[in-house]
């Protein structure tokens, strides 16, 4: 038995999701979109499977979560529908009811935070409720647990004896008799494309043009439709899409007023208000964003991080050191000895360096968006965003990415749209992260002692502007027509559930293992392999020698334009691939300097300080390293997509460090 | 007079929803229809969007949005 889950955003459909399966889901995405789809087993009931579907607020045909809501619902029949209500907010949420209602599906009222209606002496009147809308209704409170398992019981038996909704009739005068005339003009259609006939109907009137196109209505038919609709909309006075909303918001109206009894509002909504007046306060709420933001990058990347990588740390060396001796003490080749050491271990040990980072910050993350700040950081940064086509809700993700460019492509899942999804990760990277700081600070010390501040400053405003830039380009180009509209609600406050955060960081912190292991772990084997044997395949005992050099000869040509066409310049940057901070170690190697420290007075034998900083403003640019790659094409779910978009980002890279160094040039 | 001219504390009822596509669509989904009763809650600290308070939640709009919604002022 397959169950859909469906309901607004904020309505606690994650922690029903996380109630009804435990940790026994399975995450992945709709194909073809990078909208995230969840399924799980519910607990005790091993043939019953729950999908999580998008939070949506509308079947209407205009964002990818409702289009693949829709399309899920149509093409893949769920045996049931359990729809999820937030009855602090029940009439906006009763709007996707109602439409939910005309697919005609076995269906169930989950009816959310009742807990909070009756503390604050409100009450709802259940059977009341039932008999407006024709299907059963559960009180529940999803955070506490209460009435899943009532809920439960009533959906799978309404799914097992497939009783359909007692009501499909939520209209009244011209728009009641549009939608009849329209059901009985497309009956047939409906039948043989298997929509179901009330939905396929008002969607019709409503002039739902994916409707029109999968019932096939041929040109009679659609001047029928067109005379019926257009004579509604001359006696509503209003237009077909006002009209419905309309109908639906004044039944919703009156079922309310007969069975909501409330009180005002709700203690929860009041304390909310109290908070916004601090937290969106006109002049506070920039510094305490700011503040915020800068505690949870010192905790993840300074004090807890730090703590947690330091312990890992750690034990991968106590690991790696007992294995290197029991290598050296079973006289093992050396190669094969290296590929473990070097190779494996390295690998594995870069992968794992991530982790720390990545359950600190999604545990902040997660605090920040299931409290309801992350609503409110959209809502005070939106304007800014705005000029390049993105919104406020973009801001967090992008100023991760001066952490970690892995997070952040990770957190910009949550985005409600997946237009502003993919713009996001494409503009993430550009984010000076501070693996580069290795790399800035090695440079500085050689070419700009003077002016270290400055030209840090100025590497960070660059990746800056040229995001801006792409994002401008991109919003003319790729992503051009209107962007997803910003009406967004700002939930209640609510303290975040300890199991759904735990839920959320174990999720992506197996996702990011799962996924970013494979790739990550090619890829050092690939270096090391390309760093230790020649093109004869044969070992070497100097990296001079090795297939990295004379992959970084081959290419050094290309940098040439951009002042620094020496080999180890370039093979520097593409073992900067694994991982940034590797620029630096990789350089010292192929400098033949011990430590790092020792490298900078050698720099100039490669650099001036002019293609100094145009190495700089490349390696600032270029695409990321390939755990972030890992990311992206995870989160893009193409790898077409994500290999262009690298191809992409370092040709910006070239193009702006050229621009930089040729100009330079000119006036130096 | 329209949405946007309205002041942050003063409540209007909407009289048509202008605009066309998925943001008109969006604003009637989340129940901003004809006869519907709207308290502006405040003005974001830059300026823009504005916050909404109407059919019982809070709701943002941008100012450019809120421009093509028809009100009169309710005292």
């Amino acid at each position: 038995m397959v169950l859909a889950l469906i309901g607004n955003q904020n309505s606690g459909k994650t922690t029903l999701f996380n109630q009804l399966t435990g940790s026994n889901q399975h995450v992945g995405n709709f194909p073809g979109v990078t909208v995230e789809k969840k399924e799980g087993r519910i607990k005790n009931l091993k043939d019953v499977t729950v999908v999580d579907l998008p939070g949506i607020y509308s079947l209407s045909p205009y964002t990818a979560e409702e289009v693949v809501t829709r399309d899920f619902l149509l093409k893949d029949r769920p045996d049931g529908i359990i729809n999820i209500v937030d009855a602090t907010n029940i009439e906006r949420n009763l709007y996707l009811t109602l439409q939910l209602i005309e697919l005609n599906f076995p269906m169930v009222l989950a009816l959310n935070m009742m807990d909070e209606v009756s503390a604050s002496g409100g009450s709802i009147d259940i059977p009341k409720l039932e008999e407006w809308l024709g299907i059963p209704v559960v009180p529940i409170s999803a955070s506490k647990n209460q009435g899943v398992s009532e809920l439960v019981s009533r959906i799978t038996s309404v799914a097992e004896l497939g009783t359909s909704p007692k009501r499909l009739d939520f209209c009244s005068g011209e728009v009641h008799r549009a939608i009849h005339a329209v059901a009985h003009l497309v009956d047939d259609h409906a039948f043989v494309q298997r929509i179901p006939l009330r939905f396929a109907a008002t969607k019709l009137v409503e002039g739902d043009i994916p409707t029109i196109n999968a019932l096939k209505l041929n040109q009679n038919e659609l001047e029928t439709l067109k005379h019926i609709t257009d004579e509604m909309e001359a006696i509503v006075g209003m237009d077909r899409e006002a009209a419905l909303a309309d109908m639906r918001y004044s039944y919703i109206e009156k079922a309310s007023a007969a069975a909501v009894h409330k009180s005002g509002e709700t203690k929860e909504q009041r304390r909310s208000l109290q908070i916004d007046s601090v937290l969106t306060h006109k002049y506070l709420s920039i510094p305490i964003f700011i503040t915020i933001m800068g505690t949870i990058f010192w905790l993840t990347f300074g004090v807890i991080g730090a703590f947690l990588r330091r312990i890992m740390n750690v034990g991968i060396s106590f690991i790696t050191g007992v294995t290197d001796t029991a290598l050296t003490r079973a006289g093992i080749s050396p190669i094969v000895h290296s590929l473990v050491i070097d190779g494996v271990f390295a690998g594995v040990g870069s992968v794992l360096s991530f982790l720390p980072t990545i359950l600190v910050l999604f545990f902040f993350l997660s605090m920040l968006e299931d409290s309801g700040y992350m609503a409110r950081v959209a809502f005070v940064m939106d304007k800014l965003l705005r000029k390049i086509g993105l919104s406020g809700r973009s801001f967090v993700p992008m100023l991760i990415g001066f952490g970690c460019s892995v997070p952040a492509v990770m957190s910009a899942r949550t985005l409600a749209s997946e237009r502003d999804r993919k713009m996001t990760i494409m503009l993430t990277p550009f984010m000076s992260c501070s693996a580069k700081l290795p790399i800035y600070a090695m440079i500085t010390a050689a070419f700009f002692t003077e002016h270290e501040a400055l030209v840090m400053i100025s590497l960070y405003l660059l990746g800056i502007a040229v995001a801006i830039i792409y994002g401008l380009i991109l919003k003319s180009t790729l992503f051009r027509g209107n962007p997803v509209p910003f009406v967004m609600e700002l939930p209640a406050y609510r303290l975040p559930s300890a199991k759904t955060i735990t839920l959320h960081m174990w999720e992506k912190a197996k996702d990011f293992l799962r996924k970013a292991f494979t790739v990550i772990f090619v890829a050092t084997i690939v270096i090391w392999f390309l760093q230790n044997f020649n093109i004869r395949f044969n070992p070497v005992t100097n990296s001079e020698d090795s297939m990295l050099a004379a992959v970084g000869t081959f290419l050094s040509p290309v940098f040439a334009p951009l002042g620094f066409s020496d080999w180890r310049a370039s093979t520097a940057l593409l073992s900067g691939l694994t991982a940034k901070e590797a620029v630096v170690s990789t350089l010292a190697v192929l400098m033949n300097v011990s430590n790092p420290e020792g490298l900078a007075p050698l720099l100039t034998k490669i650099f001036t300080p002019l293609s100094a900083f145009s190495f700089l403003c490349f390696t600032l640019l270029y695409m990321p390293c390939v755990a972030a790659f890992a990311a992206i094409k995870r989160e893009m779910g193409s790898l077409i997509e994500a290999v262009s978009l690298m191809v992409m980002q370092t040709g910006i890279a070239w193009l702006v460090a050229f621009i930089i160094y040729q100009t330079g040039k000119v006036l130096i | 007079m329209t949405l946007n001219e309205l002041k942050a504390g003063s409540r209007a009822v909407v009289t048509s929803v202008g605009g066309e596509g998925a943001l008109r669509r969006r604003l009637l989904d989340m129940g901003i229809t004809p006869k519907t009763l709207v308290l502006v809650r405040k003005v974001a600290p830059m300026g823009d969007p504005i916050e909404l308070f109407l059919r019982g939640y809070e709701l943002t709009v941008r100012s450019d949005d809120a421009a093509k919604i028809e009100i009169k002022p309710v005292e």
